[in-house]
């Protein structure tokens, strides 16, 4: 447990998770069988669940004479968004584009309008207050291979946090678990807008998040020391668990033929093995069908951890990355796009102040495709800010605007509906009085869906009834 | 192979020698850690916080401190100049709650009272965080007793002169401060080993308590001091008391009090405690509830330190508004933006920034919260905080508009040495190299 220092430690010390030994239940369905388990499997793994939020958009909206930042075909200067249906239907300049007849035309001159904000890692939904633990879902830490767990399970639709995090323009997110266990739970992506949690979870099981940093280790003291207690046990512990799911799925493999032999021969069944709900869940993982977001700091873990990865052919997308400053070089040979950051990150004793900070545009110079995140929940709307301090060390302006836009939603797979201004995709589309990045800036309107959203939320609120 | 590893490590040890002469020279040629010397900077913006932007504007710094400032300022001959190039520079930052520095022994957590912790004895000179502060453009900062205590201890200031020694760094003739908490921290602390404090209650009983007990000293030492003064022979003195000691000097009005507390209501308590023992108020620090009594808080001329955005961490943190900052302001109190925190004190500017989104403040009253109001705050005001003459010469040279998320300091000077020069290789510091 860490000494109090100000609020934050005493809130974190309150958070702090308490690890209880291990009497988890694992998974067991008897009722299920395999064979249409697999099929479900598949079915999840290959169709991701993209569909528009439930809130229907009333009747075409036109955005007209702003400052479009399109992301994919430049800036255009009193530019034009047209919305129908949910969706984008034109970008053009001023003459260019045709305005529907019945539309609600908005001025929005002097205004710089560009795409939602993607953040690529959050609690949204998965807490209300961090140190009042009955409002936290996130992790479980009894164990540290906890690939079952699904974050779209815990996630709380009505949470105020979410409003709060809208009113600078974020419409998308990744939702993760906390970090303190190697295979802490598989991440989902959400729509900042919806009805009930179906209608804004995007994605169900978008990614699965392999921890390496060291800080899932459990070794907080001697007396409760257990396995595993350093790198090298997490390492073994990993590859244990991804070959236990390798051979499930050869167990699962040869209860199938035997299955159709005996179907053949008119034989009785073969008895089905055992349902492992967390082997089950490594399976796509394993087949290379969704990705793994691999969490290192530095040099050392983030080489060990890649060659695990690679042991078993995973589809890899980098997480932090944050002290590997010394292998900028075997990173970007690597060709995995990489969420760069918190970059608030504290540099180590022996980097300089900007160790951190300069990390995105390193990478970016080196052709790595980078996306932002908060890792954090009351704070994602602070998301465009960190682009905006990358571009003061040296990342190019469309760079640090792509990494909250367009580059996330390549990473995610999402790219066909969002992260730009293009006509075709969904209509999440922000207006402010000025450059996205900056602290400055006052967001005015946020489309989610082709629907205005009310930028108002519990803050605004307490702001009114006092401010009288 | 031999001959192999004979000249690399040959090869090694003439690297080592180069390096290590190199480093002589360069150290030769940098001034010497405490001396600080005249200069001109021109060509600036120079936010003067008090009174408005000088575009094209020069300072000259003479001896330390601010000689001079405006459009047409004369320097000697052979002065050296700094070409800001149209660069912004404003007064150093000024974080005015902050925890950097002390080695994690923030917290004397074994007791709600004990005023006698002094963090001057905690302070640790050489911790990264300073170097990182001041690279973010702080020069000064109040350390402080963590919040595990009602009355926690005294608080130590100092300026980020990173590489110099521990004396060096401290802020002279900086007046002293105590700080109080109140609220979940304290509750939580000693409520989880079921001891008093566990409630707010027990929090105020906790702190009257102990200001009935100084009082009672203070009685003690004024009827020895009357019988001695008389020549009463056989008075004996009473024993000295070092928490007593401290807490009676929070009743004569020689300790700065400075309150950790969230909510409305613990304004109004603390407030109301405060006249009850006569003592003054100096800042409520956090204060995110500020917004819905900012008038009884004015009122008193208490100051707020702040966070701009920060909420939802716990309890107490959930009715925190970004605007309170503004709304604080527009009623009269007086608001700083502070740290709390190693990692915002390395980008306070853009904290302050952003009261300019939430609520609309001036550039130059958002510029205040990090440096006059904090200034002010910590009881340093005379000294540093504002581009005024006869001030510090704490400036801060800014790589593109300081209230932006894009912005980062260039050069920092503290008492007109250069401490900070982000041109610089390694650590960007002429005073410190790695190994020092």
């Amino acid at each position: 447990m860490r000494t109090v220092v100000g609020p934050w430690s005493l809130a974190r010390i309150t958070v702090s998770v308490v690890r209880r030994p291990s009497s988890v239940v694992r998974g067991n369905c008897a009722v299920c069988r395999p064979s249409s388990v697999v099929r479900l499997m598949l079915v999840a793994g290959c169709v991701a669940l993209l569909s528009v939020g439930a809130f229907a958009q009333a009747k075409p909206v036109v955005l007209k004479g702003g400052k479009v930042l399109t992301i994919t075909h430049g800036v255009i200067e009193n530019g034009v968004v047209v919305m129908e249906n949910g969706k984008i239907s034109a970008v053009g300049a001023g003459a260019s584009v045709k305005v529907p007849a019945e539309a609600q035309v908005i001025d929005v001159t002097g205004m710089t309008v560009y795409p939602g904000l993607i953040d690529s890692e959050t609690n949204l939904g998965l807490t209300e207050i961090s140190a009042e633990n009955m409002t936290n879902d996130l992790i479980e830490p009894s164990e540290e291979i906890m690939p079952h767990m699904h974050t779209a399970d815990a996630f709380h639709a009505e949470t105020a946090l979410i409003p709060v995090a809208r009113i600078n323009g974020i419409t998308n997110a990744i939702i993760a678990p906390t970090s303190t266990d190697t295979l802490p739970g598989q991440d989902c992506f959400i729509q900042l807008d919806g009805k009930s949690a179906n209608e804004m979870l995007l994605v169900r099981d978008i990614a699965l998040p392999l921890n390496f940093t060291g800080e899932q280790r459990r070794k907080e003291s001697w007396e409760k020391r257990k396995y595993p207690s350093t790198r090298m046990g997490m390492a073994a512990q990993l590859r244990q668990a991804f070959i236990d799911a390798r051979d499930y799925e050869s167990k699962l493999t040869e209860y199938e033929k035997k299955k159709e032999a005996a179907a053949k021969d008119n034989k009785a069944e073969p008895s089905a093995p055992k349902r492992d709900l967390r082997l089950e869940a490594l399976l796509p993982y394993l087949h290379g069908k969704k990705q793994i977001v691999l969490a290192a700091e530095g040099p050392s873990d983030l080489e060990t951890a890649v060659r695990l990865a690679n042991e078993f052919n995973l589809k890899v997308v980098l997480n932090h990355v944050s002290h590997s400053q010394a292998v900028l070089d075997y990173i970007a040979a690597l060709k995995l796009p990489v969420i760069v950051g918190p970059i608030y990150e504290a540099p180590k004793p022996e980097e300089r102040f900007d160790g951190v900070y300069s990390l995105p545009a390193e990478l970016s110079k080196r052709g790595v495709k980078i996306a932002f995140a908060t890792y954090d929940a009351h704070g994602v709307r602070n998301l465009p800010y960190q682009a905006g301090f990358a571009t003061a060390f040296g990342l190019p302006y469309e760079e640090a605007l792509k990494a909250i836009t367009l580059n996330p939603a390549e990473i995610w797979g999402v790219a066909d509906k969002l992260g730009s201004l293009d006509a075709g995709k969904t209509a999440n589309v922000v207006v402010a009085n000025g450059d996205p990045l900056d602290v400055k800036t006052d967001v005015k309107r946020v489309f989610i869906g082709g629907r205005e959203i009310p930028l108002t939320n519990r803050q605004t609120v307490l702001r009114d009834q006092y401010s009288k | 192979m031999k001959v192999d590893r004979v000249a690399i490590r040959f090869l090694r040890w003439l690297v080592f020698v180069c390096v290590l002469l190199c480093g002589a020279l360069l150290a030769q040629q940098q001034a010497s850690p405490t001396q600080t010397q005249d200069v001109l900077i021109k060509n600036a913006v120079v936010m003067t916080v008090t009174h408005g932007n000088i575009k094209n504007g020069s300072i000259y710094v003479k001896d330390g401190k601010i000689a001079a400032v405006g459009e047409n300022v004369s320097a000697p001959a052979g002065v050296a100049v700094v070409d800001a190039g149209g660069k912004f520079v404003t007064p150093g930052i000024i974080d005015s709650h902050s925890h950097i520095a002390l080695d994690d022994d923030v917290n004397e957590a074994t007791s709600p009272i004990t005023p006698h912790m002094m963090m001057m004895d905690a302070f640790d000179y050489q911790d990264k965080a300073i170097y990182r502060g001041l690279a973010g453009g702080v020069t000064t900062s109040l350390l402080l007793h963590g919040s595990a205590n009602m009355i926690g201890g005294q608080a130590v200031v100092i300026k980020h002169k990173y590489g110099l020694g521990r004396d060096a760094m401290l802020f002279p003739g900086a007046p002293r401060s105590i700080k109080f908490a109140s609220g979940e921290n304290p509750k939580r602390v000693y409520g989880s080993r079921d001891q008093l404090p566990s409630t707010r209650m027990g929090n105020f009983a906790v702190q009257r308590e102990a200001l009935v007990q100084a009082q009672d000293y203070m009685k003690e030492w004024d009827t020895y001091e009357a019988k001695v003064k008389k020549g009463d022979k056989d008075a004996t003195q009473p024993k000295h008391d070092l928490k007593l000691e401290a807490l009676a000097d929070v009743l004569r009005g020689k300790l700065m009090v400075q309150i950790h507390c969230y909510r409305a209501d613990e304004f109004l308590n603390e407030i109301a405690m405060a006249k009850e023992f006569g003592y003054k108020i100096r800042a409520f620090h956090h204060a995110l509830e500020a917004y819905k009594v900012p008038e009884q808080i004015a009122a008193e001329n208490i100051g707020i330190a702040t966070f701009a955005d920060w909420w939802g961490y716990k309890e107490e943190a959930w009715d925190a508004i970004p605007w309170n900052a503004v709304i604080s302001m527009r009623k009269g109190v007086r608001v700083a933006i502070k740290s709390d925190s190693d990692d915002f004190a390395r980008r306070l500017n853009q904290e302050a920034g952003k009261t300019m989104r939430y609520g609309g403040a001036t550039e130059e009253e958002a510029l205040k919260m990090i440096t006059l109001n904090a200034a002010w705050i910590v009881g340093v005001d005379d000294r540093v905080g504002s581009i005024d003459v006869g001030k510090d010469a704490d400036l801060v040279i800014w790589d593109g508009y300081p209230l932006s998320s894009s912005a980062v300091p260039n050069k920092v000077l503290i008492d007109g040495g250069v401490y900070f020069d982000r041109s610089l290789p390694g650590f960007g510091m002429p005073q410190y190299r790695e190994g020092q």
